[in-house]
């Protein structure tokens, strides 16, 4: 994209920052907020992941053994918030931080303070979120959907948790606010928005999203809130309130939502993919438009969550339609990645590796989400482990392997040294195993009819459960793997060469040595355009 | 250092997008009312509103459908009965049954009582003329009342449909709260 020039040595000056604790606590550098960012999501991978594996564990054995119902409930809705609110969205932020201001030329974020503020909302919201579990009547349970009267109902738990969401929401349209600015005003002069490299425009038109559905959720909550304790009668039936509201203003932002988690895993997709092919992007253009195009579509199609309770056939015919296209602009981001790998000198480092994975088990996901748009089967497996499989086959080998491939492919330019390849090649292969094990059985005990969110099951279902819970202790224990290959690449990892990926053509590696320097592009760097 | 311009422009934008993110938080309050009218227009979730008489409707003399009646109170001290478990009818004749509501407290309680069908389409081939459920109703201390549903089940009635089930269910109005029926 950017042709190579400038003296790469240009910079690397001026490097002076406060040290120890105190530089954690109050810097506004981009670079150790996105670190910052993405600490936090691990820890809340990792919290997020014992509940998962507390599931899997109650769900071994048909009957119940290790836990309550009720706990179970609070297990599998605070695993899904925290997955979803504490580990993807907040691991995005940090990659954007780390890169949108190296990617585009800038010296960093455009609201500095800002960035600091949402970053530090978030512990706030995560102990809110965990120590519910601890009040009188427990965290949470009617599922990460919240959806009344079971949320109109329960204790102080749900009262945190309706906080808790205020909270992150609140960090994510700050942190929307700052990338939107930065992007827009902050580019390398020269570089138009047809310049920018992917991943930049993935979250770009992500950010968009956030502030587009973030506060709807804030006022969905807010009115939970007034409905629990002021009286008011928005979801109450009693008072002439209609739980059902509930599910269209929250899926009106669900559904954004699920596109919010995906579109920067495209971006990260779409740097890798050309890298390792030694080709640039196939269709750049056109993946910008696919990528608006979903984001526009993913307005409209919230009632497919929504399909039994009960509907207009004319309002389901819409949003099956609807749904069912945005399968388009979808497969054109597939041939296109798949159309820069054609004929490339490709090579497979772990990068590479999670981004093919990505690829692969995504588009099982998407074809099972096409499945799930269909109404007569939705009424079928609605609320059953299909749709269990199936977003977990978009959110974990999609989001979450992006995430794995971006770690890969950038922590040489953030700490200047390599990561052990042999070890991230076992954890790729590792998850990627462990990965199907746990859940490509569940679409089958979907189809059969086992219900999502019961502690126990009947006894045709126990093979199937006791593999997948095999294959989730496992993919639990790999996600330890990859980070003992972190710390040890931080601490002793070799040295990492200038420009360890020689297909990367994105200013960061262009114009910036490695690992990068604490402040960087304070001179803008001279950018020019190659054609797409 | 950002230049002067730069900043002036970065706050224009974050004022821009602020502003922005508070429309859409108006925007989540303003579905409220619009799913209201959407409904209302589109006569969806239409319960509480009676239905207009049909003058010679058609009556199915060939088959009987049973009508079973439920009632329910949620929060509420009191006593809601229908008084006649069922009734046995051909599609197309109006129907008149009686429900009885004691209020057991000293003082006086406003409850709203909205209905539930069996199975679950059943309103589209129901017409109800009359029905205590379309206002709200205000017990006064230990008064007891008698009122009426009057409804008619069209003959469109799917025929493999045998027994339909009509269940009510009283909730207590907060006071100063609007009833359903008066929205």
């Amino acid at each position: 994209m950017a042709a190579v020039h400038g003296d790469v040595h240009d910079h690397g000056h001026d490097d002076h920052h406060p040290t120890g604790i105190s530089r954690w606590l109050t810097t506004t550098n981009h670079k150790d907020i996105g670190t910052m960012y993405l600490w936090f999501s691990l820890a809340m991978f990792f919290t997020g992941g014992f509940l998962a594996m507390g599931i899997r564990a109650e769900l071994f054995q048909p009957g119940i053994q290790i836990l309550e119902p009720e706990l179970f409930n609070s297990f599998t809705t605070l695993h899904g918030l925290i997955m979803v609110f504490g580990a993807i969205m907040p691991a995005f932020v940090g990659f954007a931080n780390w890169q949108v201001p190296m990617m585009i030329g800038a010296p960093d974020m455009a609201f500095a303070r800002m960035n600091l503020w949402s970053f530090w909302l978030l512990p706030i919201a995560a102990t809110l979120l965990v120590s519910s579990f601890f009040v009188p009547g427990g965290a949470a349970a009617g599922g990460w959907t919240f959806y009344p009267p079971l949320s109109t109902q329960g204790g102080l738990g749900v009262d945190m948790m309706i906080f808790a969401v205020h909270i992150l929401g609140a960090s994510s349209i700050m942190g929307a606010i700052n990338i939107i600015t930065t992007i827009l005003n902050m580019r390398a002069p020269g570089m138009k928005l047809m310049d920018m490299p992917l991943f930049v425009w993935t979250w770009l038109i992500t950010a968009y999203l956030l502030v587009l559905v973030m506060p709807v959720l804030a006022g969905t909550v807010t009115m939970l809130l007034t409905d629990r304790h002021f009286g008011t009668s928005f979801f109450n039936a009693a008072g002439g309130g209609d739980p059902v509201l509930f599910q269209h203003i929250f899926w009106f932002f669900g559904h954004p939502e699920v596109y919010i988690m995906i579109l920067p895993s495209f971006g990260i997709v779409s740097e890798v993919i050309p890298t390792f092919s030694r080709k640039p992007l196939f269709g750049y253009s056109s993946m910008v438009y696919a990528t608006a195009s979903i984001a526009i579509l993913s307005c409209v199609v919230w009632a497919h969550h929504m399909f039994t309770a009960g509907m207009p056939t004319v309002a389901q015919l819409f949003f099956m339609y609807a749904t069912m296209l945005i399968a388009v602009p979808t497969g054109v981001k597939v041939f296109n990645w798949t159309a820069t790998m054609w004929q490339g000198a490709m090579s497979f480092e772990t990068p590479m590796l999670f981004a093919i994975g990505f690829i692969f088990l995504f588009v099982i996901g998407g074809f099972s989400g096409v499945i799930c748009a269909i109404v007569p089967i939705d009424i079928q497996v609605q609320d059953t482990y299909y749709v269990i499989a199936h977003f977990h086959y978009v959110l974990v080998s999609g989001s979450l392997f992006a995430l794995f491939a971006g770690a890969y492919y950038w922590i040489p330019k953030w700490t200047g040294r390599m990561y052990d390849e042999k070890l991230g090649k076992l954890h790729f292969w590792l998850s990627m195993i462990f990965f199907n094990l746990t859940f490509f059985v569940q679409h089958f005990l979907g189809l059969a009819g086992m219900p999502r969110r019961i502690p126990d099951y009947a006894l045709q279902f126990a093979d199937f459960n006791m593999i997948s819970s095999i294959g989730a202790f496992g993919f639990g224990l790999s996600q330890v793997l990859f980070v003992y290959i972190m710390i040890k690449t931080i601490r002793s990892g070799e040295k990492a060469p200038e420009k360890p990926w020689d297909g990367a053509t994105t200013l960061e590696w262009t114009h910036l040595p490695t690992p990068a320097p604490y402040h960087s592009f304070e001179k803008p760097p001279v950018f020019k355009p190659t054609v797409h | 250092m950002l230049s002067r311009a730069k900043i002036r422009d970065n706050l224009t934008m974050m004022k821009k997008l602020l502003i922005f993110s508070i429309v859409m938080f108006v925007f989540g309050y303003a579905m409220v009312p619009f799913y209201e009218k959407f409904c209302e227009v589109a006569g969806i979730n239409n319960l509480l509103q009676p239905d207009k008489m049909v003058k010679d409707m058609e009556v199915d003399e060939e088959r009987l459908v049973t009508v079973e009646f439920d009632a329910n109170v949620r929060g509420l001290p009191w006593d809601f009965k229908p008084l006649q478990r069922s009734v046995k009818f051909h599609p197309g004749e109006t129907i008149e049954v009686m429900y009885e509501i004691t209020n057991h407290l000293d003082r006086e309680i406003t409850g709203q009582a909205i209905p539930s069908y069996t199975p679950r389409y059943l309103d589209k081939h129901l017409r109800k003329f009359e029905c205590f459920c379309f206002t709200r109703q205000v017990l006064k201390p230990k008064e007891t009342r008698v009122m009426p549903v009057q409804f008619v089940i069209e003959p469109t009635l799917p025929s493999h449909l045998h027994t339909l089930t009509i269940s009510y269910t009283f909730f207590e109005l907060p006071v100063g709260a609007k009833a359903v029926s008066e929205k």
